[in-house]
């Protein structure tokens, strides 16, 4: 009789579960990290990511802020600064803006200005991501402005593993770090490992490998890439999907290694396009590979219109992974 | 609740007697059409025929039709997520307002903007806004406007009592001060910023914070729209008589969830106390009761406003889910004027 091998199937979690647990072993590993935002506590934030917290920690570490932005950010500097590790809900991106000058002026400039003499460790936790019929002020994606300003790191993870351990890093990191996640992935399911680990800052991960032309997405957009990947290869090509992970660092190395290897390169964000990650990303590239490059580097970002209301136009203004395929095939002299 | 009591002034309570009957069934209507409107938002969320969320205003009816009772259509207000009681109020159409929840060109921002962005210049709303307190200062700078050209308009600030958490409210109510400009702030205490109970998040008093600005403040209950209404209608008056801003709360509870979607609630409030409020304290039976018990009006009256608000919704609302949706092109119009 052939022996039996058991095979245990790989734990799944949702990214909301995903970046629950990583909060929740990180408090519990070490103390000075505190949640402080909006309805973070009982109601677990509107999103129920943080569900369950507040019971295990306790309200003087799951706390509950008034609606203001600006304040608990601008506390979160200052806890940070003297010896806490805040982590600070902000609800929606888009309100970011009410919390610039902390997060730019302050939190971001802090060790530099002091000469390294203090910092400011601490994770400011907000979401992205258009679709959802939220209309203009609740459905922004505005990495790149965090990305532009030196001193800020910035992740924005496209999968619950990659969830889990880099928020565990950006929490344990000595740097402010802001963390996007897509409103509309909470609920997306995918292997995540029982046991304790974290994941670099600054390493992409190829999601895909392939040799005909690489697809570089961010967050949102790598599900977008990976559908258009697979539309591709009915056709006969071969996509290569890189996800960046964190677009400060920036992996640039595998960015342009992947773009040698294929000669083609379409780099994918969910940002506004103009001004944005993808006009870094395709100038990285176009550096680097230009002498391996069989066309120029195409960007897609977000059409560079507030974001509307009806759906008939929302759908209008983010990459698809049809609009994608049809612009990588373009690429590859197939259309 | 017992500190929301507050019962009219003496002044106040004389004023009412000026108010005409006709007046005060305007008010009901304008109510009735606010619950009835809510009430269809509700059932098209209910039955997926409207894109996203939208926040319901039932329950707080006499906030903005008492307040907005008190301005010409040529004055401005600005509103919030909560935002269509305020619109009906200052005169918008509930056809093009349904038709613009549900993202159709009809609709008063041409599907653009959707439950919480509908804006009317022509009836003087200056728009919802989907952040929290982002309207203090586009309200603040169209009493500036009023003031600077001459033109006797007051501009109403609706917010909730969350708002309170936002600088920017504090750094606008100073200037109005300073500079006595016609604006009113209405904030309506409704007793929760979302899931969390206000006292949680708000240290002092509400009007406190307006008298530290050396603003004029009182403070109503927001279920009772003969208190909205006369003190508004006094606050409004004094502001465009050029005596300078005021701030009023109003002391108010929104029956539903804090969405559509927000339909378990007992983790945050109990059913007893939504109960007490639906059953004693809910606008529409106040003032009818009123109306009724003074005589002033009969319930054929009453009625008739009910069956024809009950027509005019049905056919809005029929409007909206024939109306097309906005031209692929137009999604590049309107970055720029
Ligand atoms: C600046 C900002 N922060 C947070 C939110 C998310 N949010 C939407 S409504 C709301 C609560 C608002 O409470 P309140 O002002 O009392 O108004 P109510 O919903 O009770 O009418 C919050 C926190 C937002 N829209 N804007
Ligand atoms: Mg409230």
């Amino acid at each position: 009789m052939p022996e039996l091998v058991q095979e245990v199937a790989p734990r799944e979690l949702t990214m909301a579960q995903a970046i629950n647990e990583a909060l929740a072993e990180e408090m519990r590993r070490d103390p000075s990290v505190f949640i402080i935002g909006e309805d973070v506590a009982e109601a677990g934030t509107p999103f129920k990511v943080l569900k369950g917290l507040v019971e295990e920690f306790g309200p003087e570490r799951v706390i509950d802020s008034p609606i203001s932005e600006a304040g608990i950010t601008g506390l979160g500097v200052g806890a940070a600064m003297t010896g806490l590790r805040p982590v600070v809900d902000l609800m929606f991106g888009d309100f970011v803006t009410l919390a610039m000058d902390q997060m730019v002026n302050q939190a971001a400039k802090i060790h530099y200005m002091s000469g390294g003499k203090l910092k400011a460790p601490m994770v400011i936790r907000t979401t992205l991501g258009a679709t959802r019929r939220s209309a203009a002020q609740h459905s922004q994606s505005l990495h790149a402005w965090f990305s532009h300003v030196p001193g800020l790191k910035v992740a924005l993870p496209a999968t619950p593993y990659d969830a889990k351990g880099l928020l565990k890093t950006a929490i344990r990191d000595d740097n402010p770090v802001v963390f996007f996640e897509d409103k509309l992935m909470y609920q997306k399911k995918g292997p995540v490992p029982a046991e304790e680990y974290t994941l670099p800052f600054g390493v992409a991960d190829v999601k895909r490998e392939g040799s005909d032309i690489t697809l570089v997405a961010t967050s949102s957009m790598v599900y977008v890439a990976l559908e258009a990947a697979e539309l591709l290869a009915r056709d006969g090509l071969s996509a290569e999907v890189v996800d960046l992970r964190t677009t400060f660092p920036l992996d640039k190395e595998t960015l342009i290694e992947s773009a040698k290897k294929t000669g083609r390169a379409l780099v994918i964000d969910e940002g506004y396009e103009r001004y944005g990650v993808t006009a870094e990303l395709a100038s990285v590239i176009a550096e680097g590979a230009f002498y391996h490059l069989d066309a120029p580097v195409k960007r897609m970002g977000a059409m560079d219109v507030p974001i509307p209301f009806s759906p008939v136009l929302e759908d209008l203004t983010v990459a698809t992974s049809a609009g994608v395929a049809a612009a990588a095939k373009a690429l590859c002299g197939r259309a | 609740m017992a500190d929301s009591e507050v019962k009219l002034s003496v002044a106040d309570a004389a004023g009412l007697t000026e108010v005409g009957l006709e007046q005060w069934l305007h008010m009901y209507e304008q109510m009735a059409r606010i619950r009835a409107f809510e009430e269809q938002v509700n059932q098209l969320y209910l039955s997926a025929k409207m894109p996203g969320l939208a926040h319901l205003y039932i329950g707080q009816e006499a906030v903005a039709v008492g307040v907005c009772e008190a301005l010409t259509r040529n004055d401005y207000i600005t509103s919030t997520h909560r935002g269509h009681g305020h619109c009906i109020a200052k005169g918008a159409s509930t056809d093009r307002m349904f038709a613009e929840l549900l993202g159709r060109a009809a609709g008063y921002c041409r599907g653009k903007g959707g439950s919480m962005h509908i804006a009317d210049q022509e009836t003087g709303n200056l728009g919802a806004n989907a952040i929290v307190g982002g309207s203090a200062g586009i309200a603040t700078g169209a009493a500036f406007t009023s003031k600077r050209l001459g033109e006797g308009r007051v501009a109403v600030c609706f917010f909730g009592e969350g708002a309170l958490g936002q600088g920017l409210l504090y750094e606008v109510m100073n200037m109005a001060s300073l500079w006595k400009l016609p604006v009113l702030y209405v904030c309506e205490n409704n007793l929760y910023n979302e899931y969390t109970r206000y006292e949680e998040t708000t240290a002092g008093t509400l009007g406190g914070r307006a008298q530290a600005f050396n603003m004029h403040a009182e403070r109503v209950n927001g279920q009772d729209i003969r208190q909205v209404y006369t003190a508004a209608n006094r606050l409004v008056g004094r502001a465009r008589g050029g005596n300078g801003p005021a701030f009023l709360q109003c002391d108010t509870y929104r029956f539903m969830g804090h969405h559509v979607g927000d339909i378990d609630r007992t983790y945050y409030r109990t059913k007893d106390e939504e109960r007490t409020w639906r059953e004693e304290r809910d606008p529409l039976p106040l003032l009818k009761t009123w109306l009724l018990g003074q005589g002033q009006a009969d319930q054929s009256m009453i009625d008739q406003i009910e069956r024809e608000i009950r027509d005019e919704i049905a056919a809005a609302v029929q409007f909206a889910l024939d109306a097309p949706y906005p031209d692929a092109h137009e999604v590049t119009q309107h970055v720029y004027a």
